[in-house]
């Protein structure tokens, strides 16, 4: 627009021009500003500030109570319980999912172009919505009606059924087993790119020194996805620290709140115990808890890239 | 040849085993959304259903499932619509303007990918509440564009400054000032980048969860993931149909993924990475 009218005002192209010059970096971050100032800066800061009331969300903000809200935090144990989820979240999702993912790469990658129909179809549980798959893996599970025990009694390890979400020895595990089965495909990609840019000469050369496959694939395949499995393993924590859907769908925390986790914790406060204010304090300490996280792996992961 | 022989088997056989775990569940998805509830009571869970039949999806596309389908796609084609836009607006500004705060704004736009949305649940909730857009699907809008920008403004900045310099001398020659750059130049060459940005996006708002379980309450204005939600709590004993719901929701991307399966791994993978 001001451009235009910069044309159009032939006594003054300069110093018209100059303002179009000036204004366009508001112009053009405008938008973006002002929605994430809008939807992500304010409610951020918002939730601090409802972290230091006690309100059930009727009514007019509720009362001013300092810190209390934070003291409780420290003291909760379901909190504690729940960040420990978590933390077994983030753990077993790198321990299983990154050396199946890699065992699956090296598959694919052996097997060459056949496999692309493999990779095609290895990707489809990324494409549902975690409604549809946490629905899916409930009656999966299901302890009468599931195909899960039925198969199970079926080669004969009716021994091993189990109500897998309703126990609280299983629950949590169940659910990780599907968030495992979803992502894994996720790193699979990942780690197929970076054998992708493994130079074949280097491995030609080693069959040529008699060096067998497996001593090809440890010593010099591994290393060489060294940095991929670092950015997987960063992707895989984080996304552990905050995740929600799956659970709630599955198991909305329980039973007991045996799979219950941050998010899940938050979620409860706010729309089921109506501690609008508790329920900020946990999300803000969530907040506090990922960035923090995120911010010394991703230190950690610059600074060994920077060393090897 | 024997060894190459006997490592492709293994290696063949490893993969169809993964075959095997990927795809038995949505077998079990697609057996049972063809029973007759009264078949899972009564027959073996893996047997085959007793004749093709459509019924729970009869039932449950007579049902509202049509309206949160148009739900759906009227939420994530005008959010797609404003993040590429807008995001590709900023981006051209981060990666070619000069001014005073390009490096920290940078900065904050792409801290803005670690935070975890839920911590803005509750503020946004009250927000939306107040703006009067609560149980509508506009409401989603502004947060689903909001939670989209850092990632997508990042992909685009990154693309953006790949463009060679030489394009833009060429039009500072022409006259042209920023606004026109931006669009005979930048808009039209950031093709592949834009396309990226739209796959990814359209993907995870299509699964949207939270916010609009949060911000949506009555079925007519809800989207397909809150389908599946709404339903299994409808048809709680009758497997089949809610089984049937699931396969329905499931397929809109699932046809779009036999179409463009490349297009749709490459910006699922590049959207996430970054992300």
């Amino acid at each position: 627009m001001v451009d235009i009218s910069a044309r159009l005002a032939g006594d003054e192209p300069r110093s018209s021009r100059r303002l179009a010059r000036d204004l366009a970096p508001i112009v053009f971050l405008g938008p973006a500003v002002l929605l994430l100032l809008v939807f992500l800066i304010y409610p951020l800061m918002s939730s601090f500030r409802l972290s230091l009331l006690a309100w059930n969300g009727l009514g007019h903000e509720g009362s001013y109570i300092g810190l209390a809200n934070w003291w409780r935090l420290l003291h909760d144990g379901l909190f504690w319980a729940a960040a420990k989820n978590n933390i077994l979240l983030a753990v077993f999702s790198v321990l299983i999912q990154l050396p199946i993912a890699v065992v699956l790469a090296v598959v694919l990658d052996g097997l060459g172009r056949g496999s692309q129909l493999l990779k095609i179809l290895y990707f489809l549980p990324l494409l549902m919505s975690s409604v549809a798959l946490g629905v899916l893996f409930k009656n999966f599970y299901d302890p009468n009606f599931g195909p899960l025990n039925a198969l199970l009694e079926g080669i004969g390890l009716g021994g091993l059924q189990q109500d897998w979400l309703g126990d609280t020895h299983f629950s949590l595990a169940s659910v990780i087993a599907v968030i495992c089965w979803q992502n894994i495909p996720f790193y699979m990609v990942l780690f197929l790119a970076g054998l992708a840019s493994f130079p074949a000469e280097l491995s030609e050369a080693a069959v040529l020194d008699g060096a067998s496959q497996m001593t090809i694939f440890w010593r010099l395949k591994l290393p060489h996805l060294k940095g991929t499995l670092r950015t997987g393993a960063l992707l895989a924590i984080i996304g552990s620290l905050r995740y929600f859907d799956l659970i709630y769908v599955m198991t909305g925390g329980g039973p007991e709140g045996a799979s219950e986790l941050m998010a899940t914790y938050m979620y409860h406060q706010v729309f089921a115990s109506f501690q609008l204010g508790y329920g900020s304090t946990v999300a803000s300490a969530m907040f506090i808890v990922v960035t923090v996280i995120a911010a010394i792996s991703l230190r950690l992961t610059s600074r060994l890239e920077t060393e090897v | 040849m024997a060894a190459f022989l006997g490592r492709r088997f293994v290696l063949a056989s490893l993969g169809l085993f993964w075959l095997a775990v990927t795809t038995l569940p949505f077998l079990y998805l697609a057996l049972m959304s063809l029973k007759t509830q009264q078949e899972t009571y009564s027959a073996s869970i893996w047997a085959l259903p007793n004749s093709f039949n459509l019924v729970n999806y009869e039932e449950v596309l007579r049902g509202r499932f049509f309206t949160y389908l148009g739900n759906s796609v009227l939420v994530v084609s005008i959010s797609v619509a404003l993040i590429v836009l807008i995001s590709s607006m900023a981006a051209y500004a981060l990666a070619r303007l000069k001014f005073r705060l390009n490096g920290p704004l940078f900065a904050l736009i792409v801290a803005g990918m670690i935070v975890p949305v839920h911590v803005t649940l509750v503020p946004i909730y009250l927000l939306t509440r107040e703006i009067g857009l609560y149980d509508t699907p506009f409401g989603l809008i502004g947060p689903y564009v909001a939670i989209s920008l850092p990632i997508s403004v990042f992909i685009l900045t990154e693309f953006m400054r790949q463009i060679p310099k030489e394009l833009e001398e060429a039009a500072e020659l022409d006259n042209c000032g920023p606004f026109t750059k931006f669009f005979k130049i930048f808009l039209p060459l950031s093709g592949p980048g834009i396309s990226t940005v739209a796959i990814y996006n359209a993907i995870q708002l299509w699964n949207e969860f939270i916010f609009a379980y949060v911000l949506t309450s009555s079925p007519d204005k809800r989207t397909l993931p809150l389908a599946v939600w709404d339903y299994q709590g409808e048809y709680q004993t009758n497997i089949p149909a809610t089984l049937a719901v699931v396969t329905l929701s499931c397929l809109p991307l699932i046809i779009a993924y036999a179409i463009g399966q490349e297009h749709i791994v490459k910006g699922m993978m590049a959207g996430s990475l970054k992300g």
